[in-house]
């Protein structure tokens, strides 16, 4: 397996946000699968999600864990790099090594904490837009995204669209419901009213928010399994013989949640979280006046997918999507995939769904 | 060419027309379809098995059940609504033909006719339910809940108002069947209806 190294873009362009506000300069790190062709219109963009990161496949030195789709990207894999120069990036506002909140912002010699602004899945999008550029690709053969990632490849048909051939949009919604953004509130509140928040600056204070951001990803993470797979994984088995009667951790779930947030906050930064969500929550690109405008200059080819068991964005919200394209007379295939898996459905292995990225892909 | 139906569903498909194909299969049709006459559109199926062919087949194919109301696709938005040897699998085939001919100008509409000689030779000598090439299963496996002749269909239509402009029925070889003959002598009926 080849060691994959990470790359650093670091742009002194203004990038203008949606919010109005700017990003005078900002870091991009990525990484790179596959070679480019000389034609350079191989290229595949790959965008992450609320707690991805630009690791999307292979290994980096010294680890025994590969990156987070690893399934999907790879030599022979769906998303093939012997033919395919895969491109991921960590989003701005992130904290795997492009700018975001946790960042030293030179202006001011110290971290941005709480002052990064809010930024959009526009805002990502046209930093994509700038790494692409930099990277000499002219078009990209696709542009794929699960979940807030595939707002992104949304976005790519509508923001750029003479950039984009094929969009693949995965376990996504048009935009959040008022379910959906109440769970990412709740999140929220849980990192805002722990005390080592401290208004955001907590690296100023040289604390970190752990109780809170665990259990914004506790809760986060029950949205993204299925109540099948939790109970086909855990049902109500117990770590100790029998009750206790008391509040320890009792049920093998319960562990299994603790673990998962613990885990989380080692590697993941709170206010990272707070804009992800927001972003989540902000995206709404029907309601964009210039929406009928864009949608109909668009000649992306879509493809959606979406599972059976996920309740967090489910089929009925793909398909929403498809019936917007179908209504102008787009160019989509829409696939509903049975599984078990939840929303995190679309991180794993299932021979539907792989089958139908690669008849997709291999054609288009 | 793969099926008896699709030659003729293409000699009546007008170029560069938009076509909708309900229960797609793999997709054969309308990558036919677009090749002869540069028609495009959408394939539906239910099955993610057909899905997966059809996107083999490179073309735009929608994984939905027939059996809802077809919400997807707005009023008059294709030339043609086509449902190409599944009538006969359907829940409910007026109510289906009826949001076909809401969806598209022109409805085309293929299914095996019951009413063939061999069919009924089959259950007349053998006393039993017809099993024949074009319909292979037993009764207690068929996906064929709703089976139908030629004079069935007909008079389904005229009850439902539904307009037949033109009809092919071939026979077993594949020739075409006098109109007189046909219930007898067809093996299987192409319709197309407003």
């Amino acid at each position: 397996m080849d060691i994959i190294k990470e790359h650093k873009l670091s742009i002194d362009i203004p990038l203008k946000l949606k919010s109005g506000k700017t990003l005078n300069s900002y870091d991009l790190v990525y990484e790179t699968y596959g070679q480019l062709n000389d034609n350079k219109d191989n290229a595949v963009l790959i965008c992450h999600a609320l707690s991805g990161n630009h690791h999307v496949a292979g290994y980096h030195e010294g680890d025994n864990k590969p990156g987070w789709w690893d399934n999907m990207i790879g030599s022979g894999k769906p998303i093939n790099t012997n033919k395919l120069f895969v491109v991921c990036v960590n989003n701005i506002g992130g904290c795997h090594g492009s700018t975001g909140p946790a960042s030293i912002n030179i202006e001011t010699g110290t971290n941005y904490g709480f002052d990064f602004p809010v930024v959009t899945v526009q805002d990502w999008v046209n930093s994509q837009k700038v790494l692409m550029d930099n990277l000499g690709i002219n078009k990209w053969q696709f542009v794929v995204g699960g979940s807030l990632g595939g707002m992104q490849a949304f976005q790519w048909t509508l923001d750029y669209p003479d950039y984009i051939d094929n969009a693949i949009i995965i376990a996504a919604a048009p935009k959040l419901t008022a379910q959906n953004i109440a769970f990412n509130e709740v999140a929220r509140q849980a990192i805002m009213n722990d005390p080592d928040w401290c208004g955001g600056n907590y690296l100023k204070e040289d604390k970190i928010p752990k109780r809170g951001l665990a259990l914004a990803r506790m809760l986060g993470h029950i949205t993204y399994l299925s109540d099948k797979s939790m109970a086909e994984k855990f049902g109500r088995d117990l770590k100790q013989e029998k009750i206790g009667f008391n509040f320890d951790v009792e049920f093998q779930i319960e562990s299994y949640l603790r673990y998962q947030g613990e885990k989380f906050v080692n590697s993941f930064d709170a206010n990272t979280y707070l804009l992800m969500t927001k972003a989540l929550d902000y995206y709404d690109p029907v309601s964009d006046s210039e929406f009928i405008d864009k949608i109909s200059s668009t000649m992306t080819k879509f493809l959606l997918i979406s599972f059976t068991s996920d309740w967090r964005f489910p089929p009925s919200r793909s398909e929403e999507i498809v019936k917007t394209l179908i209504s102008y007379n787009k160019s989509v295939s829409y696939a509903c995939v049975k599984s078990d898996g939840g929303h995190d459905a679309f991180l794993m292995k299932n021979d539907n769904y792989f089958d139908v990225m690669r008849n997709f892909i291999e054609n288009n | 060419m793969a099926r008896k139906d699709f030659k003729v569903i293409s000699e009546w498909v007008k170029q560069d027309s938009r076509i909708l194909d309900l229960g797609c299969g793999d997709g054969s049709l309308l990558k036919l379809l677009s090749k002869e006459r540069n028609g495009n559109g959408y394939g539906v199926d239910t099955s993610i098995d057909k899905i997966i062919k059809s996107l083999d087949n490179n073309i735009n194919v929608i994984n939905a059940d027939i059996n809802n109301k077809l919400d997807y696709f707005s009023d008059d938005s294709f030339d043609y609504v086509i449902l190409a040897q599944s009538l006969q699998v359907v829940n409910n085939p007026v109510d289906l033909i009826k949001e076909m001919l809401r969806i598209g100008n022109e409805v085309i509409i293929s299914f095996p006719n019951m009413g063939y000689w061999k069919s009924r030779f089959y259950l007349f000598l053998k006393g039993r339910m017809p099993v024949t090439s074009e319909l292979p299963y037993s009764w207690h496996s068929t996906p064929n809940i709703h089976l139908c002749t030629i004079k069935d269909f007909k008079q389904m239509c005229h009850t439902n108002n539904f307009t037949i402009v033109d009809e092919v029925i071939s026979s077993g070889k594949g020739s075409t069947v006098s109109p007189s003959l046909s219930n007898l002598l067809g093996e299987s009926a192409i319709f197309k209806v407003r």
